[in-house]
């Protein structure tokens, strides 16, 4: 313990006042704070937020807000007009479209928020271990990432979900081993300048070990750009089970999703006698998709260190 | 070890012992230059290009030379961030060239660095009490965190931060207290041999000094040497006892303060000491030495003496003989042909 205060108290007296003790700081606000409040600035990004919580919130007490058994159908309300009893109208085979919205959001949900985890976790472990470690490591990794990136998208993603049962569960693995490289990429690219950067190389000279270096001293100056390109990645996922739905090779019926909800409505006539049979499950893509973008956008502004550091 | 440099410092006058902490011999480290798919390397930028120095315990060595002639590099080498390609550190009487990095270990108590650009310098998601208290930690230094603590409240107290701003961030900080931080990290682990990678240059003129002098106050008070690398000489002047000056990679003269500045033989180092801005009229020389041309790329340095593409007194022999670090004078080391061997002298 003796370890720094050899002789030291009689010295800090005698040596010229510490210019820095009386300073005022700013006040204190936490890393976090600043995030908050800058993110809250944004009113776009607030905006996006909030319908994400009353979409999510929806999807989430379907059981009791819904008004019909989803998958109920009733041949005298066929393409019903919204009414009292159908708020948002019914569906070709009868089905109250409010409450198939509701658990269709369930299910598109799920499987963009899973996707997107796996893809993440995919994408950020080997753009770190490329990233940190260089050399023929990343030339090997990097060369994988440029074979994936490579794949024709749509055809490899009908093609597997035609050989694996269309279920959410290969749905999710298919979108999470597809999807990774852009994480990889970016991870990758971060970890490169990070580690560059004097505090990483001053971890280095205090010799912190390697595995401290990359968790606890990188990792935590990338999330940011992590948590931005994975909240865009959900919006992407929905789009892409709505598309496969849509073509029939996603969640299969009566398993109501947004997407296969679009397809059982394309048919001219229900276009132009049923609007609301179209519209709405178009309208709860177009507004979750969007408010995803909102969001990632806000979170991209407000994690932004150079932001921060004003 | 800190009684016997205590008993030495008290016999001798104030860096005047000749124990050598470090020793630099024949130091290269070149950075390879890859390209096409498979990485091959297609050449070398030869950073730092064979340079031979020592530095006394006790005792601030400056490091000079203009940007990108590898003196961060050689300071990153030093302190084993960089593996050097050949050539021999030798640390407080202990070859350091090869050891890897899990052997360094120890090393990194006795050898620490301060950075240049406060604001690269310090994570900007940890508090300064973390940055701090992490190495202590990693070192079992302090038994627990509230004994760490303590050891990095007093040194905050001693590099002039206020101890209660040991929660805050670096973001809430002004850039010479940011500095503060940075040299209260080196410190914490007590070290032997600080190197300074110009750790003034990115701060404003009145907090330079400021910062100087506490690196000043705290060399006396916990014995340490230090390495200041730098590009400004004035800056230089009144701190080292002794200065090294650097082109391209190479060391172009190595001499006590007095004797470099007063009578430098090695014509680049006349050239960068003619370039100082004078404050005083009278001081002002008359025959300033402008060289000619640009620094020459380390990936292809001139043959024989790397200064010879711009020096004003350049000899046939200089473009094909890479002169050697020779001793002219007690303590005043220069590579140049005009000097080595005595068979030339200046006009």
């Amino acid at each position: 313990m003796s370890h720094l205060n050899t002789g030291q108290d009689a010295k800090t007296e005698s040596i010229t006042p510490n210019p820095m003790n009386n300073e005022t700081l700013g006040k204190h606000r936490s890393m976090l704070a600043i995030i908050v409040t800058k993110f809250f600035q944004n009113k776009l990004a607030v905006f996006g937020l909030i319908m994400l919580v009353i979409i999510v919130g929806a999807a989430v007490l379907a059981p009791f807000i819904a008004t019909h058994n989803p998958n109920e159908t009733s041949l005298g309300a066929r393409l019903h007009e919204p009414s009292a009893e159908y708020l948002l109208g019914a569906d070709n085979l009868g089905r109250d479209l409010f409450s198939r919205l509701l658990y269709a959001g369930q299910m598109s949900l799920l499987v963009g928020f899973a996707a997107m985890v796996s893809s993440t976790i995919i994408g950020a472990t080997v753009g770190a271990i490329a990233g940190y470690f260089g050399g023929i490591i990343d030339g090997i990794l990097m060369r994988i990432v440029d074979i994936v990136i490579s794949f024709p998208n749509v055809f490899m993603l009908i093609t597997l979900v035609a050989l694996f049962s269309p279920s959410p569960f290969w749905l999710i693995v298919v979108f999470g081993l597809l999807s990774w490289t852009g994480t990889a990429r970016l991870v990758r690219g971060e970890m490169l300048s990070l580690k560059q950067r004097e505090f990483v190389l001053a971890a280095r000279t205090l010799g912190l070990p390697k595995w401290r270096i990359i968790f606890s001293h990188i990792m935590p100056n990338a999330i940011g750009p992590i948590i931005v390109s994975a909240t865009l990645a959900i919006g992407a996922f929905i789009i892409a089970e709505s598309t496969l739905s849509f073509l029939g090779l996603g969640i299969q019926p009566p398993q109501a999703t947004w997407g296969n909800m679009l397809s059982d409505a394309q048919s001219i006539p229900i276009f132009l006698n049923a609007w609301w049979f179209p519209l709405f499950p178009g309208l709860m893509i177009f507004l979750t998709v969007l408010s995803f973008n909102f969001v990632g956008d806000g979170l991209r502004d407000a994690l932004d260190p150079r932001v921060v550091e004003k | 070890m800190a009684n016997t440099s205590e008993a030495l410092k008290s016999e001798m006058p104030e860096s005047k012992h000749d124990e050598k902490i470090l020793e630099i011999k024949n130091l290269k480290k070149y950075f390879p230059v890859k390209s096409g798919i498979l990485q091959r390397t297609k050449g070398h930028v030869k950073a730092v290009d064979g340079i031979n120095f020592f530095i006394r315990r006790g005792e601030t060595f400056g490091l000079v030379g203009e940007s990108g002639c590898g003196k961060s590099t050689a300071g990153r080498t030093i302190t084993r961030l960089y593996d050097p390609t050949e050539g021999t550190i030798v640390f407080d009487g202990e070859d350091i060239t090869k050891k890897k990095e899990r052997h360094l270990f120890n090393l990194r108590r006795d050898l620490q660095m301060v950075y240049q650009d406060p604001y690269s310098s310090l994570n900007p998601r940890k508090t300064v009490g973390s940055t701090l208290i992490e190495p202590l930690k990693v070192h079992h230094i302090g038994s627990n965190l509230k004994e760490r603590k303590e050891i990095a409240q007093s040194i905050m107290q001693r590099v002039g931060l206020n101890p209660s701003f040991i929660n805050r961030y670096p973001h809430e900080f002004s850039g010479g207290q940011r500095q503060r931080i940075g040299i209260a990290r080196a410190l914490v682990l007590q070290p032997k041999l600080i190197v300074g990678d110009e750790p003034v240059s990115a701060l404003d003129v009145s907090v330079q000094s400021q910062v100087l002098n506490l690196l000043d106050d705290l060399q006396d008070e916990f014995n340490l040497t230090y390495l200041f690398i730098a590009h400004d000489l004035s800056v230089v002047k009144h701190f080292s006892d002794r200065i090294g000056v650097m082109y391209l990679g190479n060391m172009a003269e190595v001499a006590n303060k007095k004797d470099l500045y007063h009578e430098p033989l090695h014509p680049y180092t006349q050239a960068l000491l003619s370039a100082v801005p004078k404050s005083h009229p009278r001081e002002v020389k008359k025959d300033r030495i402008i060289l000619k041309g640009d620094i020459p790329s380390p990936a292809n340095p001139p043959s024989g003496c790397v200064f010879h593409t711009r020096c004003p007194y350049v000899m046939d022999v200089c473009k094909q003989v890479k002169p050697v670090m020779e001793e002219i004078r007690p303590d005043h080391f220069v590579a140049c042909h005009l000097h080595n061997e005595g068979t030339t002298t200046l006009s």
